[in-house]
């Protein structure tokens, strides 16, 4: 694993690819992972301009799932709204999950055009703290 | 792979023997190399695919398997329902029928080199592709449940090609096990303009032509000979597929609980096909099924609609249209008696031999053709089923080259543009709707394909047919 600091970072895996956020928190590890997920899908992630905000709430057995609930949300929403998002909030109890994803539609000419995502998946996985740092990752099928 | 655990059954078979908690044995279907270039998490799934319940004669790995979502991918097993076989969402994976299918332009190469410029700049002005492109159907979530009952039908009744080509597709078109009410709103709600869209990732629209026949009866039968234009269209269900891969993890996780089946990785989660969560799991996937020959379909015909506004002496007829993600409901033989199996073939391909009752009837003498998947540099192959794929996997075979490097590391190593122009050196026109993916899908970043396809032929799963090489490719 790259050296560990608040922010978030893709890692391999043979055929699709990891997304990993990191954070003082869990829930800004949890922001985080969101972050490397609209890496893959666009192009230019700095050009998304945080216009609309959009309510998420999901729950799942663990924070494992959690997190690749959370991650298979977003790729629903942003499907279905046709949206990027540049900015995210999350509040975790137990095992629910209620946050926002702040972002604009989205447009191939302004945020270029990346990579689709089909799934998070449960392949390497985890929700844990390591050297005083949140981690959160899973490989998403691209 | 570690090659001292495994038994040499011939120079392209392997067995993992039987221990611990496997009620079967597993197969690995490849060369010497190939088997040593297999990563180790093959060897972990496969058996911990052969400790699932109700699992037939072996857990199986083509020869192009590689690590997979709970599955390798390249992964086939068969459960017997009446034995409390399951049903698993890693057996399927996320793009649901994803598969290939193959039209035939009736012109040679020569005849077609002075139009494929003009060609593939107008199919990809014609048929979206990439992430976030949509298509020119729109449909309310009534319409998609339609497509969801009928398949390929749909595609053909809305004016989407012929009647007479639905024969030419796997199951006839559509697969009559699909039941709407059992995908999710948010899945429906994530299709509805995604038909007649070709993604992005691994899937391509190619213009390829046949650069060898290896059997001429098969390649005849298909209408091919050396130099004849086809275009291979490769992608699968889109987001609904996906979704319902999503949706059901999710609740194939709740019922290993409830059915005590003990699970060895998340994404191998499953159900007994006879309770009420599997018949659900079943009748969606059934639904992907359809949503993807209902895809497949709609692009071939706007293929046809471009080919023959540019070249209208080119005829565009289907040859064969085949998926390599389902489970499915077959009969087969087992210690000389017929049994109805669930077959799950997570990235492999049905390869039924000669004879086989559906095939079309012009295929029946030499057996169902498959469409293997090279790299945009290099080959793709026809093959055919053959009797002893029969018997060896349940008439399974690989279904592309697999991936040697990461997306990530191919990245680091090339550039889109550089891509495009290393093609382009080799006479390739590369039209790419997203420069990343470009680079991420460089040729070199994919194994051998021929390898791949020579075992597969020396192993007996199917035979070489043809070689194809690529003209121009569209990717998403």
């Amino acid at each position: 694993m790259e050296k560990l600091s608040p922010g978030w970072q893709t890692f391999d895996h043979v055929a699709d690819i990891g997304i990993r956020g990191i954070g003082y928190t869990v829930e800004e590890a949890f922001e985080n992972g969101a972050h490397a997920l609209f890496s893959l899908l666009v192009d230019n992630p700095a050009s998304i301009e945080c216009r609309n905000e959009i309510d998420i709430e999901c729950s799942s057995f663990d924070l494992t799932a959690l997190f690749v609930a959370w991650i298979n949300k977003l790729i629903s929403i942003s499907d279905m709204k046709h949206m990027v998002f540049g900015r995210f909030r999350v509040v975790i109890n137990a095992n629910s999950l209620s946050g926002k994803a702040i972002g604009e539609k989205w447009s191939v000419e302004k945020h270029g055009r990346g990579i689709e995502v089909k799934g998070a998946t449960f392949t390497e996985a985890l929700v844990e703290k390591r050297e005083g740092l949140w981690i959160a990752q899973c490989v998403v099928d691209v | 792979m570690d090659k001292g655990r495994l038994q040499k059954i011939s120079d392209c078979i392997w067995q993992i023997p039987k221990s611990g908690q496997m009620r079967v044995p597993a197969f690995i279907f490849a060369d010497s190399r190939l088997l040593s270039d297999m990563d180790e998490k093959v060897y972990t799934q496969l058996t911990n695919v052969s400790c699932l319940p109700g699992i037939v004669k072996g857990a199986m790995a083509m020869p192009d398997a590689h690590w997979g979502y709970g599955f390798p991918i390249g992964g086939v097993a068969a459960f017997d329902p009446d034995q409390g076989g399951v049903i698993s969402v890693g057996g399927v994976g996320y793009d649901i029928s994803c598969g290939v299918r193959c039209h035939r332009l009736d012109i040679k190469r020569e005849r077609l080199l002075p139009k494929l410029s003009e060609l593939i700049e107008e199919l990809f002005r014609y048929i979206p592709a990439g992430v976030g492109s949509t298509g020119k159907i729109k449909l309310t979530a009534n319409k998609l449940d339609d497509v969801l009952i009928h398949g390929a039908h749909w595609a053909v009744d809305k004016g989407y090609g012929f009647r007479e080509e639905l024969e030419f597709i796997e199951e006839g078109g559509r697969v009559r096990d699909a039941d709407p009410s059992k995908v999710s709103s948010t899945a429906k709600e994530r299709q509805k303009r995604q038909i007649g869209t070709l993604g992005s990732g691994n899937h391509y629209l190619e213009i390829q032509y046949v650069e060898e026949v290896f059997d001429k009866d098969a390649a005849s039968a298909y209408g091919l000979e050396e130099d004849d234009v086809v275009i291979s269209i490769h992608c699968g269900s889109r987001a609904l597929g996906h979704q319902i891969g999503t949706d059901y993890l999710q609740i194939l996780g709740a019922a290993s609980k409830k059915y005590d089946i003990p699970i060895r990785e998340r994404e191998l989660v499953c159900a007994p096909i006879k309770s009420q969560e599997g018949s659900d799991y079943f009748k969606a996937v059934g639904c992907g099924i359809n949503c993807a020959l209902a895809n497949r379909q709609v692009l071939g015909h706007l293929t046809r609609q471009v080919v023959q506004r540019i070249i209208p002496e080119a005829s565009c007829q289907l040859i064969y249209d085949v998926s390599h993600n389902t489970c499915k409901v077959e009969k087969h033989r087992v210690n000389d008696k017929m049994r109805k199996l669930l077959v799950h073939r997570k990235g492999a391909t049905r390869a039924f031999g000669p004879g086989h009752k559906d095939l079309p009837k012009i295929y029946k003498d030499v057996g169902q053709p498959l469409f293997i998947g090279g790299t945009m540099g290099t080959s793709s192959y026809i093959l055919t089923g053959t009797t002893s794929g029969e018997e060896l996997a349940w008439s399974s075979a690989c279904h592309g080259a697999g991936r040697s490097m990461s997306r990530r590391a191919a990245l680091k190593r090339w550039k889109g543009k550089g891509v495009i122009n290393g093609l382009r050196a080799k006479g390739i026109i590369l039209k790419a709707a997203s420069l990343r993916g470009a680079a991420e899908e460089a040729p070199e970043a994919y194994k051998d394909v021929e390898r791949v396809v020579d075992a597969t032929h020396k192993s007996g799963l199917a035979k070489k047919v043809a070689r194809l090489k690529p003209l121009a490719v569209i990717k998403g």
